[in-house]
C-alpha cells in the first residue's frame, strides 16, 4: 500500500515537474558580476546604475517577465570573478550574465559561463580573442569591441598631424587591444610603447621617460582610477605643455572628469555614445540618470542600460522560452531595442555595427565641464576580427 | 640624459622615503618589542583615510595631515593598550594571527564607514604643478614629499640619538631585561613608541594620498616592501631602516624604468612589460638576500 502510494506520489511529482519544463519561464535572473571596488570601481558601478535605471524604465520586468538582478563584485580579480561567476551560473542558475569590466576577467569567466549555455551580454568587455577565432554563440557584446575607440581617436591624430607619438597602456589584454586598434589608423611614426601594470597608481617613472623621448602627442588608455591619477601627474610634471594628450572615451568621461576637473579641458576623445546625442530615448536616460543617481551618466552607465534594454528585447522576441537557447540567441541576434546611441546592429561576430564619435572636453551652457560631440569619425563601423569568426 | 637620470633619482628617492617612513615604526616595534604586526600597514591606510575625510570636509590639506597624524597615533596607543599587550609574551605565531586578524577588522570597519570605492584626496592647488629649476623639470608635490620625508628622518634621528626617550628606545632594542631592570617604564615606552610608530605610517598615507588612491587594501602590498627593508636594514635599526629604504626605493624605481626597456631590445613588448617589473622585485629579494648572506643580521643590527 505504502508503496503505491509513493508511486503515486513520484508520478504525480513527474506530471509537476513535466509540467515546469514546459516553456514559459515565469521570472529572469541576471548575474551582475561587476567590478565594485577598487580603482576600477566607477566603471563597474556606473553600469550597474545604467543597468538598474533601463529595468526600472521597464517595470522592474524583462521581457514582460518579473527580473531579479544577482550582483556580485569581481574586486577587478580573475580568480575572484571565476567563484563569483560559479555560484551565479550554478546556484543562483542565473539566464543571463553581465557586467564584467576587464577584459583579462571577461577572458578567464568566459569558457565556464560558455559551456554552462548561458548568454553573457557584455556591457563592456569586448576582447578581441571573442571576437575573432574564439567568438562564441553565447557571447553577445552590446559596447564595442575594444579596438573601436581607439581606432577612431587613431584616425583623428593622424588627421591633425602629428608624426610622433607615444603610447601608454596597462598590460593586460585591453591594452594590447588598444595599441592595435590606435595603430591601425595611425600610420606615424610611435616615440615610445609603454605597458604598465594593470592598476598601477603611480606613474613617475613612466612620466620621466615620456619626458626624455619628447613625442609631440600621447595617447593613453587608462580607465577608472589609473587614468585619474595619470592625468593629474601628467599636469603636475608638466608634460601637458608640450606633449598633446588623446584618449578614449574609457579615459576621458564623466567619472575622471569628475575626479581631475579643469586640466581635462580641451581633451578630444573617442565614444560610441555621448550624453549629448540627440534622439527621444537618450534625452530619457540622461534625465532620468540625473535625476536618480545626481550625477551625468558616462559611456558605461549608457552600455549597462542598454544591456537591460537588448535582454529584455531577447526574452520578449523568444517569448520567455529561456531553455530554447536557440531561440533566445535569434532574438539576441535580431536587438530589437532603442539603443540611447541611435542606430545599432550585431555582426555576425556579435559584436557591434555602429558609429563612432569624435567628442572634446569643455564647458557647457550650465558651466560644468563635460563632453561636447563634435563629428563622426566612423559611420556604420565593424571591427577588424569579425572575418576571422566562423560563427553564422 | 642628465633630467631622465636626476628625474629617476628622485623618484626612488621619493618612494625610500615614503617607505622609510613605515618600516621606521615596523622596525622599532619589532626590534623593542620583538612584536611582529602585521597590522602596521592597516594603520597607514587609516591616516590616508582620515587625512581624505578631513580634507574633503575643510578645504585644507595642511590641517587634513595634522589631524591624520594625530588621530593615528591615539588610534595605535589605544590599540597597543587594548589588544597588542597583551601579544608581547606569546609566541611570534600567535602575533601573526592576531595581528593579521586585525588587517581583516580595519578592512572590514574602512569599508562600512567609506566604502567600497576609493576616495579621493587631492593635491593641494599650489603644488599641483611642476617646479622648475634651471631648466630641470619636477613635479613641486612630490619635491615636498622628498623634503617632509628628509625632516622626518631628521627629526627621527635626533630622537633617538639625541633625546631621553631615545636612549630609552636605544636601549630597549638592544637588551630589553637589562633596560628594564636598569628602571625603564618598559611598558609606557611601549606605548609611546607604537603611537610613534601609528603617527609616521599616517604621515606616509597622508603625503601618499594624492599621488595613489585612498583605498581598502592599500597598507597590505606596502607593507611586504616595509618588511624586506627592516630586514634588510637589521630589525631595530632606525638607520638601518632609513639605508634600506633607500636602497629598495631606488633599486624599484630604476628596475621599473629601465628594466621594460633593455628588456624589448631582446623580446616582445608585452613580455617585456611583464617581465620588466618582475625582474625589478626579484631584484630586491635577491639584493635582501645577498645582504643576509654577508650580514645576516642585516646592515646596522641593533643588538651588536
Amino acid at each position: 500500500m505504502h508503496k503505491l502510494k509513493l508511486a503515486a506520489l513520484l508520478a504525480m511529482m513527474g506530471m509537476a515537474a513535466m509540467a515546469q519544463a514546459a516553456p514559459q519561464n515565469e521570472r529572469v535572473k541576471v548575474g551582475m558580476l561587476s567590478t565594485l571596488s577598487g580603482p576600477g570601481a566607477g566603471l563597474g558601478v556606473d553600469i550597474r546604475d545604467g543597468f538598474n535605471l533601463g529595468l526600472k524604465h521597464l517595470n522592474g520586468k524583462l521581457g514582460g517577465l518579473p527580473a531579479e538582478v544577482i550582483v556580485a563584485d569581481d574586486q577587478q580579480n580573475p580568480d575572484v570573478a571565476k567563484q563569483a561567476s560559479e555560484k551565479l551560473l550554478k546556484k543562483d542558475k542565473v539566464d543571463f550574465m553581465t557586467g564584467i569590466v576587464f577584459s583579462n576577467i571577461m577572458l578567464a569567466v568566459g569558457p565556464s559561463v560558455f559551456e554552462n549555455k548561458t548568454f553573457f551580454v557584455s556591457a563592456n568587455a569586448g576582447p578581441s580573442q571573442l571576437a575573432g577565432e574564439q567568438c562564441n554563440p553565447y557571447f553577445f557584446n552590446v559596447a564595442w569591441q575594444n579596438d573601436n575607440l581607439h581606432e577612431a581617436v587613431g584616425k583623428y591624430v593622424a588627421e591633425r598631424g602629428f608624426r610622433k607619438v607615444a603610447l601608454l597602456a596597462p598590460n593586460y589584454p585591453g591594452g594590447t587591444d588598444a595599441f592595435a586598434g590606435f595603430k591601425r589608423q595611425y600610420k606615424g611614426k610611435v616615440a615610445e610603447e609603454i605597458l604598465t601594470k594593470l592598476g598601477q597608481l603611480d606613474y613617475a617613472a613612466e612620466l620621466a621617460q615620456l619626458r626624455a623621448s619628447k613625442p609631440d602627442a600621447l595617447y593613453i588608455f587608462l580607465p577608472g582610477g589609473m587614468g585619474i591619477n595619470f592625468i593629474k601627474q601628467f599636469v603636475a610634471a608638466g608634460l601637458s605643455r608640450d606633449i598633446q594628450l588623446f584618449a578614449p572615451g574609457f579615459s576621458a568621461d564623466e567619472d575622471i572628469i569628475k575626479a581631475v576637473g579643469a586640466p581635462m579641458m580641451g581633451l578630444f576623445n573617442s565614444s560610441q555614445w555621448a550624453h549629448d546625442i540627440d534622439n527621444p530615448q537618450n534625452r530619457k536616460f540622461v534625465a532620468d540618470f540625473q535625476k536618480d543617481y545626481g550625477r551625468l551618466p558616462s559611456l558605461y552607465a549608457s552600455q549597462g542600460y542598454d544591456a537591460a534594454l537588448l535582454m529584455d528585447a531577447a526574452v520578449r522576441d523568444s517569448k520567455g522560452k529561456l531553455d530554447d537557447k536557440d531561440a533566445v540567441k535569434k532574438a539576441l541576434e535580431a536587438a530589437k531595442f532603442q539603443s540611447v546611441r541611435g542606430a545599432f546592429k550585431f555582426n555576425h561576430n556579435h559584436y557591434p555595427i555602429q558609429n563612432y564619435y569624435l567628442r572634446v572636453i569643455g564647458k557647457d551652457a550650465q558651466g560644468r565641464i563635460t563632453n561636447k560631440t563634435v563629428g563622426t569619425v566612423f559611420t556604420n563601423h565593424a571591427d577588424a576580427y569579425a572575418s576571422a569568426c566562423k560563427m553564422k | 640624459m642628465t633630467q631622465l637620470v636626476l628625474e629617476q633619482a628622485l623618484n626612488g628617492l621619493q618612494f625610500g622615503l615614503m617607505l622609510f617612513l613605515l618600516a621606521a615604526g615596523l622596525t622599532l616595534v619589532f626590534g623593542i618589542m620583538d612584536m611582529i604586526n602585521l597590522a602596521h600597514g592597516s594603520l597607514y591606510m587609516v591616516g590616508a583615510y582620515i587625512a581624505a575625510s578631513v580634507a574633503e570636509q575643510s578645504g585644507s590639506f595642511v590641517l587634513a595631515v595634522i589631524v591624520a597624524v594625530g588621530a593615528t597615533a591615539i588610534i595605535g596607543a589605544l590599540l597597543e593598550l587594548a589588544v597588542l599587550r597583551r601579544l608581547y609574551r606569546r609566541d611570534h605565531l600567535s602575533q601573526v594571527l592576531a595581528t593579521f586578524a586585525l588587517i581583516l577588522v580595519s578592512n572590514e570597519a574602512v569599508r562600512m564607514i567609506w566604502g567600497d570605492q576609493p576616495v579621493m584626496l587631492a593635491m593641494p592647488e599650489a603644488l599641483s604643478g611642476p617646479v622648475e629649476i634651471g631648466g630641470f623639470m619636477y613635479p613641486a608635490y612630490r619635491l615636498l614629499i622628498v623634503v617632509v620625508g628628509v625632516v622626518a628622518a631628521a627629526s627621527l634621528y635626533l630622537l633617538v640619538a639625541k633625546t631621553r626617550l631615545g636612549m630609552w628606545v636605544r636601549a630597549g632594542a638592544s637588551n630589553r631585561e637589562m633596560a628594564q631592570a636598569m628602571g625603564v617604564d618598559v611598558r609606557r615606552l611601549f606605548t609611546i613608541v607604537f603611537a610613534i610608530g601609528a603617527a609616521l605610517c599616517a604621515l606616509a598615507g597622508a603625503l601618499l594620498g594624492p599621488l595613489l588612491a585612498v583605498q581598502v587594501g592599500m597598507g597590505e602590498s606596502i607593507l611586504i616592501l616595509a618588511f624586506v627593508v627592516i630586514v634588510i636594514g637589521g630589525i631595530g635599526s632606525v638607520r638601518g631602516a632609513l639605508v634600506g629604504s633607500l636602497i629598495v626605493g631606488v633599486s624599484d624605481t630604476l628596475g621599473r624604468a629601465l628594466l621594460p626597456t633593455l628588456l624589448r631590445e631582446i623580446v616582445p613588448l608585452e613580455i617585456a612589460a611583464s617581465l620588466g617589473p618582475a625582474l625589478a622585485s626579484i631584484l630586491i629579494y635577491l639584493l635582501m638576500a645577498t645582504i643576509l648572506f654577508w650580514r645576516p643580521e642585516g646592515l646596522f643590527p641593533a643588538r651588536a
